[in-house]
């Protein structure tokens, strides 16, 4: 392993994160951001929700931020990369094996999501405030369901961005992210589905339901929601499954 | 090992990590390579179409790019692959440089085995694709400072040597500019600078003067000529027979896959028949005329390309033209177009292939 390469490839992807800072903040947060203002100010302020609504909704938030960063921050330069510009062929060409190449991308996309989910937290909660009750009573597993969402969403990203076409990102949008989204418990808790017994069951195969839950389970534990341990055995679960069919995907497009 | 000899062990051992690699070569044995769909990015050169999830759909179909392709470049030589597109220079290229698995033979640049020992491979080996692959969200200086990073070269080294190399190719100028705006000439000469940047012991350049103006030509050439005087190797494709006359050592002229021939440039030009080829079109070919063309003097070849049309192999060229036009009149035909050229690859090529290389 070569960690002269791979840090000088991180230093590269900072590098042109910084550049591209404010073009990264506006993509990052103002989805979300809306999102909480219409559900979390709006909609409960008029009285169409419950007032706790705001403290369910946060956790919710922060994994949908994340997940989409990371999502993005790897499959969209790897699609251009591999596809159009080809400029990846440069690092593919660096003397490192070139699953470490991979592996860079996902931590880059990593470190990306958690600052998203990390920055989102007080960002919701100042247009939240008041009435956002947050306890973080085992910071632990907060820590760790943070650091295992953000290497799925990574690792999501490197999966999908070796797997599809420059064409097709509409419909990775449209046919992938969009149904994970509703069904990912984002924006309800699982409980909530108990009246759908299908579905219920259903959802679990969306990796973005362990997030939202654990998310929910260790900063606003309060409200109804999957077992912790539940929680990270599927994440991991996800993680090594995502990244394992990633890497391979990777090397399929990187070598003929 | 008693402790006297140990210390020279050590002393050898670290005298050899030490020193620089010089006068690398690069070889390969029976080197073969199927696709089952569309060669894609480290392979094709640059336009091929790929197959994409539509095209998995399709039953596969296979394509040989190499078969059985056994080479030797030898150190510091400067050696050219000439072929028409899809001979498979390509993919040699690809398969040399780490990005083509090949589907059996092996390949060494230097004493090592490229497939298995990669990242060693890749310290002695800088890459010029033929289409640009620049970061495009990089500066033109940052490019060559990360490459080098990439490479675990110091700063104030990486520095000096972008400072250098810009200056070489004329670049001071639109140095801290994004290359997305550059033109195809300036980023071919970045893409030559940064292949640089970490002094390879070879230098793979895959069609580096297509689509360049004459001047950007010349100056390439310059440039590839100076850095082979370091004792570097270069192995390079083109489909250009100026090019590879002006610059190869020797050459191996491939097709299909296979080497049809190697030498050196005045060798294989010499190795063609005559020299002189004139390609004939008459009215009406008859076997009689065939043979009236064969006795004129100093006509070494006559061979039929189509129904009507002849390659003709000779020691002279316009001074023929006459004697043909009265053989093709003595035979109740009529000569309709001429065309002639001088000993060049190009003939070479057709002479042992029957095809153009532009075809």
């Amino acid at each position: 392993m070569n960690w002269k390469t791979f840090g000088a490839m991180l230093a590269r992807d900072a590098h042109v994160a910084r550049r591209n800072m404010i073009q990264l903040i506006l993509q990052t947060f103002l989805q979300p951001l809306l999102f909480v203002f219409i559900f979390g100010r709006v909609m409960v302020g008029s009285g169409y929700m419950r007032a706790d609504y705001k403290s369910l909704l946060l956790p919710g938030i922060i994994a949908i931020s994340m997940v989409f960063t990371g999502i993005w921050a790897v499959a969209m330069p790897l699609i251009a990369e591999f596809q159009w510009t080809r400029e990846i062929e440069d690092r593919l060409l660096s003397p490192i094996n070139i699953s470490w190449i991979a592996i860079e991308k996902v931590i880059a996309g990593m470190i990306q999501a958690l600052v998203a989910g990390l920055v989102v937290i007080p960002m919701a909660w100042l247009v939240l405030r008041p009435g956002v009750d947050i306890r973080i009573n085992q910071p632990v597993w907060f820590i760790a369901i943070i650091v295992l969402v953000a290497a799925f969403s990574a690792a999501g990203g490197l999966a999908l961005g070796c797997s599809i076409n420059q064409q097709h990102i509409g419909l990775m949008f449209g046919m992938v992210i969009t149904p994970m989204i509703f069904f990912g418990c984002a924006y309800y808790p699982w409980s909530a589905l108990n009246g759908f017994p299908i579905l219920r069951w259903a959802v679990l195969i969306n990796p973005l339901v362990y997030a939202s839950e654990g998310l929910r389970g260790s900063l606003v534990p309060q409200f109804s929601h999957l077992p912790l341990v539940a929680v990270l055995a599927a994440l991991l679960f996800f993680d090594v499954l995502l990244l394992l069919f990633g890497l391979r995907q990777f090397e399929r497009k990187a070598v003929s | 090992m008693k402790s006297g000899e140990s210390l020279i062990y050590c002393r050898n051992l670290i005298f050899n990590c030490l020193r620089t690699p010089m006068n690398v070569g690069v070889r390969t044995k029976d080197l073969r390579k199927v696709y089952t769909s569309a060669p894609p990015l480290g392979a094709a050169g640059g336009f091929v179409a790929r197959a994409d999830a539509r095209g998995s759909k399709q039953p596969k179909s296979e394509i040989i790019a190499l078969d059985g392709l056994s080479l030797e470049v030898n150190p510091g030589e400067i050696f050219g692959l000439l072929g028409p597109n899809g001979a498979g220079k390509s993919t040699t290229v690809g398969v040399l440089t780490t990005r083509v698995r090949p589907t059996s033979g092996q390949a060494w640049v230097g004493e090592h085995e490229v497939w298995n020992e990669q990242a060693a491979v890749k310290y002695l080996i800088g890459v010029v694709p033929q289409r640009p692959n620049l970061d495009f969200s990089l500066t033109a200086r940052e490019i060559l400072i990360f490459h080098a990073a990439y490479f675990g070269i110091g700063a104030k080294q990486r520095n000096e040597r972008a400072d250098a190399l810009l200056e070489k190719f004329k670049l001071t100028d639109r140095a801290n500019q994004m290359v997305r705006g550059f033109s195809g000439g300036m980023m071919q000469r970045l893409s030559i600078a940064r292949a640089m940047m970490h002094d390879p012991q070879v230098l793979f350049l895959d069609e580096p003067s297509a689509g360049l103006d004459p001047q950007t030509r010349i100056l390439l050439w310059e440039v590839i000529r100076e850095y082979n005087q370091s004792g570097k190797t270069i192995l390079l494709t083109t489909h250009y027979m100026e090019e590879a006359d002006a610059l190869c050592r020797r050459l191996a002229i491939i097709d299909h896959g296979r080497m049809i021939a190697l030498g050196a440039p005045a060798e294989l030009k010499s190795s063609i028949p005559g020299g002189f080829l004139l390609r004939l079109r008459f009215r009406s070919l008859s076997p009689a005329l065939l043979e009236r063309l064969q006795s004129l003097s100093g006509v070494r070849e006559v061979r039929s390309a189509d129904s009507l049309g002849v390659d003709v192999y000779a020691d002279r060229g316009g001074s023929l033209i006459g004697e043909v036009a009265s053989a093709a009149a003595g035979e109740r035909s009529d000569l309709l177009d001429v065309r002639i050229s001088e000993p060049s690859l190009e003939n070479l090529f057709l002479h042992h292939t029957g095809r153009s290389l532009r075809d």
